[in-house]
């Protein structure tokens, strides 16, 4: 089982080296779409301090929405999935090597942007590295969700749309508290209770996410 | 039953498959009237059926990728060794963006984590495609494709049942041969061919079992 999961890891890493295009594609919409607001609301930087968390969150999950879309879509086209699903006990594994490989291609490179966008809306440093730390936890919760969203609605017309129908609303928990920690710093207070919550969100999720996104896969495919 | 006799007749080796009054759906549809069938070991089980009558959803039904309507199918074996059939599905399940011989790697890691690079090479080169084992899989004609993603079967290590849909589309005549020479070889070493085709088989030995579909009764 382990087996499999780094098979399909090692292939979809392989593959987006090979199709740069789309790699970069999240984080060139993270970026204008964070620096829209600026000039959006006005360059006072009172004011841009305390949206920075929330701009940079919404981007976050919006970058990987639009990213986690076609997922599972070109495996279910080229037949793929089905032989990915033929091997025994291995839904699970398929599901989390691809939440994996989608949070290494999307997650990861916001997490490495974060302190730029920070150092863009004049936060302080203490609260950057909150940011960073709340990312770093709530990412792979977007990544998890996205892929659950990606199952749901694997063979869909208009199935992008309807994602971010079903998915959006689960992720708001790490948006309260992913921007909840970078205001409780700025406010000098411990962000730990975020933490907390944060990494309870990510453990539900890392669980039960990849359980149901297996059952997804073999509705889909039936 | 509309099993064909042929195919219920005493079976040259033990019984890998057996399927009793199997129907397949899809969506409200039956496909099919209820087939009943043994494949034994060593045999070729020609599955013929009009265009639309449900071979595929029955080889996936036998893959497990369906399940069934009603009946029953039971591979042979105690249930935690069942044995797991190879599938080639109509699509080749190749990545346009990964070379030949990884994609080919690929689908025989999922299956069985054993495979080095030694036994991919040798089954492109079974199939004639080692000279474009680097080539990107966008870069093959369609027979091509086939042919790779029909490599798999003379890289495999065990006797496991194939499950083949249309495995002879796109290919040539050379390759429609070399096809039937690696499943005819697959059969005298004991293992079980299940395929459908629309084109005659050119397979006289061992000669292939049919099993025909057919309309349903109605209702």
């Amino acid at each position: 089982m382990s087996g499999t999961f780094a098979v399909l890891v090692a292939r979809d890493l392989r593959l987006a080296a090979r199709r740069r295009v789309d790699v970069v594609l999240p984080i060139a919409f993270f970026t204008v779409a964070v620096s829209l607001f600026p000039l959006g609301v006005g360059p006072e930087p009172q004011i841009l301090r305390q949206i920075a968390p929330g701009v940079v969150w919404v981007a976050a999950l919006l970058a990987a929405m639009l990213s986690v879309t076609q997922l599972y879509a070109a495996d279910h086209a080229d037949g793929s999935l089905e032989q990915m699903l033929l091997v025994p006990g291995a839904r699970i594994s398929i599901a989390l090597a691809k939440a994996v490989s989608h949070w290494f291609l999307t997650g990861l490179p916001l997490i490495v942007a974060a302190p730029v966008f920070g150092l863009l809306f004049d936060m302080t440093p203490a609260a950057i590295a909150s940011l960073v730390a709340g990312l770093v936890l709530g990412t792979p919760v977007l990544s998890l969700l996205g892929g659950l969203g990606a199952a749901l609605t694997l063979g869909l017309r208009s199935g992008a749309v309807l994602l971010i129908l079903i998915i959006v609303p689960l992720c708001i928990p790490a948006i309260i508290f992913g921007a909840g920690a970078v205001a409780a710093v700025e406010s000098g207070l411990s962000a730990r209770g975020h933490y907390s919550l944060l990494g309870a969100l990510l453990i539900f999720t890392a669980v039960l996410a990849p359980m149901a996104t297996g059952a997804a896969l073999r509705i889909a495919t039936e | 039953m509309a099993g064909d006799p042929a195919a219920n007749a005493n079976p040259p080796g033990d019984s890998v498959l057996s399927v009793r009054d199997l129907e397949c759906r899809r969506g409200d549809r039956v496909l099919f009237a209820p087939i009943s069938f043994d494949v034994a070991a060593g045999q070729i089980v020609w599955i013929r059926g009009a265009n639309g009558q449900g071979k595929t959803t029955l080889l996936r039904t036998l893959a497990g990728l369906s399940a069934p309507a009603a009946g029953k199918l039971a591979w042979a074996g105690a249930p935690e060794n069942v044995p797991r059939p190879l599938y080639l599905a109509h699509a080749n399940a190749l990545k346009e963006d990964l070379t030949v011989s990884e994609s080919l790697r690929f689908l025989l890691h999922l299956a069985d984590h054993r495979v080095d690079g030694g036994d991919v090479d040798a089954a492109l080169e079974r199939f004639g495609m080692a000279s474009r084992r680097d080539a990107f899989v966008r870069t093959l004609s369609q027979g091509q494709r086939r042919r790779v993603a029909l490599a798999r079967l003379a890289a495999q290590r065990e006797l496991l049942p194939w499950l083949l849909d249309e495995p002879f589309d796109a290919l040539d005549a050379a390759g429609v041969e070399l096809l039937a020479g690696v499943i005819a070889g697959h059969a005298r070493r004991g293992g079980a061919v299940v395929l459908t085709s629309h084109l005659p088989l050119p397979i006289d030995e061992p000669a292939p079992a049919i099993v025909q579909l057919r309309e349903p009764a109605l209702a």
